[in-house]
């Protein structure tokens, strides 16, 4: 019996393709270095750094921004945060609630609630399609403008995370949905088999196994609102991003929104590798459900 | 918690189709007839289309308590959804089931409490992954039948221990064999108390060394006198086990007969055709 012909010497040209580790980490390494290096050559050699760092990148003002001095008319960034963080987790919360029952009835199949179902159906468009931007404007100054007793003396706060909650949970009720139509339809039928009346398969069954499914991508969306809390500053509230504002309107210099960006990212980044780890926690498992 | 791993002697309530009157779960006034309160289940002209493609033509069968009937036929003869049609799982278009003698397939029939009396398993096992084997086990007495959860664990470890699952109550389906988890979905359904059980392919997604545990699990149950419906392929089981076998093809019940009978002498040109390719592929 002839060999086979010709096979080229495959584990040589896989080493020096890959290299070994410790090679593989000196060249990450240096390239790591090297390109950062680059950047900060080209931001320190720009015709206009000087003014660049010192209108925002000046450590004086900066600190300044961050604790605030009311009477010389601009308020702490990092107390401005507070209500970021307030707004952030309300609006998590009424979103979480009312995206799940919006999923639920355009989930539902009964002839019943079929107006139930248009509305929803019309609103996630609509929220979906209408800038979050517009949204925030029309319930904060619209809203007030309708002089109805009782809701239209709020705070613009509370008009925000109204706005927010209105655009948001259009798009996580969508999240839900994909998380409920993943649940086999096997899972229903062997839940109803049972005995188990359509909302106890629901409440046992399907949903534990869709929220598996789709914190990750609901996490996302919630990194994204954490930042959008920003634009509520729109309305005049003194939110971390109006209150960089505030500070740069009376200085003329914008460290505060260096500082405004940081603080926001010392928020959204813990969030963003938590829903990282999540994902890879669950690819795990599912390939060790594989087997 | 009761873990002497005693099996209850055969005959067992847990398992025999009782002899009193069903609850009611069908409305008033479909007052059974002395015929068909004998049987455990009555199917008659049951027809069910999907689309344009008629996957049952007028399906008649009566089962008495305690039978075992098993239907054999080709994939796709309709096997699966006359035992989904059975348990409500599909919307008949057709014909009308009776169960012990009620009509369940009739308008104001609660389909929930019909299906608490008929378990069901499925092919595919059909577990839920998300919930560990006692849990899976006790979730329905718990929400449907409303046991307490000390009720539904001793329920559920009675039937754990019977069938050698004792030790697994605490894992998840997925680190269970094929075998352990078909096993653990036919416990599911027992725990309900079921006055039928409904076998839909249950060995067929199973690896062959996994299937004879299963088989056993079953031919006990038979023994202690649950009345059931069993569709599947192992032609040496239903020999075995069945008291009567029904070969259905294009969605109607061909022959049914005594295994012996069907088995060696079918009366029907498709029934014979059927089982030759079967003692073909050496599986008979």
């Amino acid at each position: 019996m002839a060999e086979a012909p010709g096979l080229p010497d495959l584990s040589a040209r896989r080493s020096r393709l890959l290299g070994g580790d410790r090679r593989g980490l000196i060249l990450s390494t240096t390239s790591t270095v090297v390109v950062l290096a680059v950047l900060l050559a080209i931001f320190l050699l720009a015709p206009g750094s000087r003014e660049v760092r010192t209108t925002f990148f000046n450590p004086a003002d900066m600190w300044r921004a961050f604790v605030g001095n009311p009477k010389a008319g601009y308020y702490s960034i990092g107390e401005a945060l507070w209500l970021n963080i307030r707004m952030f987790v309300i609006a998590e919360i009424l979103i979480l609630i009312l995206a799940l029952v919006v999923a639920m009835i355009r989930q539902s199949t009964g002839p019943v609630l079929l107006p139930l179902r248009v509305v929803s159906t019309v609103y996630v468009d609509v929220a979906r399609g209408v800038p979050l931007v517009l949204v925030i404007f029309a319930i904060g100054f619209g809203v007030p403008a309708l002089q109805l007793r009782g809701i239209s003396a709020e705070s613009a706060a509370v008009y925000g995370v109204a706005a927010l909650v209105f655009s948001y949970s259009a798009y996580v009720s969508e999240v839900y949905r994909a998380g409920l139509n993943s649940v086999h339809r096997s899972q229903v039928a062997a839940a109803r088999s049972l005995g188990l009346s359509e909302p106890a398969s629901m409440r046992y069954v399907i949903l534990p196994q869709a929220v598996r499914v789709i914190i990750p991508p609901l996490l996302n969306d919630f990194i994204s609102l954490q930042k959008d809390t920003a634009l509520v500053g729109l309305l005049g509230s003194i939110e971390a991003n109006k209150a960089a504002e505030l500070f740069s309107d009376t200085t003329f210099n914008y460290s505060s929104y260096t500082v405004a960006a940081i603080l926001f990212l010392l928020l959204t980044i813990p969030l963003a590798r938590f829903t990282d780890r999540l994902i890879a926690r669950d690819q795990a498992r599912r390939l060790a459900g594989a087997r | 918690m009761d873990q002497t791993g005693e099996s209850p002697a055969s005959g067992d309530p847990a398992f025999a189709a009782p002899a009193f009157a069903a609850p009611a779960f069908a409305v008033p006034g479909e007052a059974p007839s002395g015929a068909e309160a004998a049987a455990a289940l009555r199917i008659e002209q049951l027809r069910k289309s999907y689309g344009a493609e008629e996957v049952l033509r007028g399906i008649d069968l009566t089962v008495a308590p305690h039978e075992v009937i098993c239907l054999i036929g080709a994939s796709g003869s309709g096997k699966s959804t006359l035992l989904r049609c059975v348990n409500l799982l599909e919307r008949i278009d057709a014909g009308a089931i009776w169960l012990d003698g009620q009509l369940i397939t009739g308008p104001g029939v609660d389909q929930n409490l019909v299906r608490r009396h008929i378990g069901i398993v499925f092919q595919s096992f059909n577990l839920f992954p998300h919930m560990t084997v006692e849990r899976n086990v006790t979730l329905a007495p718990m929400k449907v039948l409303g046991l307490s959860r000390a009720e539904a664990v001793s329920r559920a470890a009675e039937l754990l221990d019977r069938f050698g699952l004792g030790e697994k109550r605490s894992d998840y389906p997925d680190r269970l064999s094929g075998g352990q988890q078909q096993r653990v979905a036919i416990v599911r359904a027992l725990a309900m108390r079921p006055r039928l059980m409904l076998l839909d392919e249950v060995t067929s997604a199973l690896d062959p060394e996994l299937v004879a545990d299963v088989l056993d699990v079953i031919r006990e149950l038979a023994k202690s006198g649950m009345t059931m419906l069993i569709a599947t392929h192992e032609m040496g089981f239903a020999r075995d086990i069945a008291s009567r076998v029904c070969f259905l093809s294009d969605g109607q019940i061909i022959e049914q007969a005594p295994p012996d009978q069907l088995f060696s002498q079918p009366s029907d040109e498709r029934t014979r055709r059927f089982l030759r390719r079967i003692v073909d592929a050496g599986r008979l």
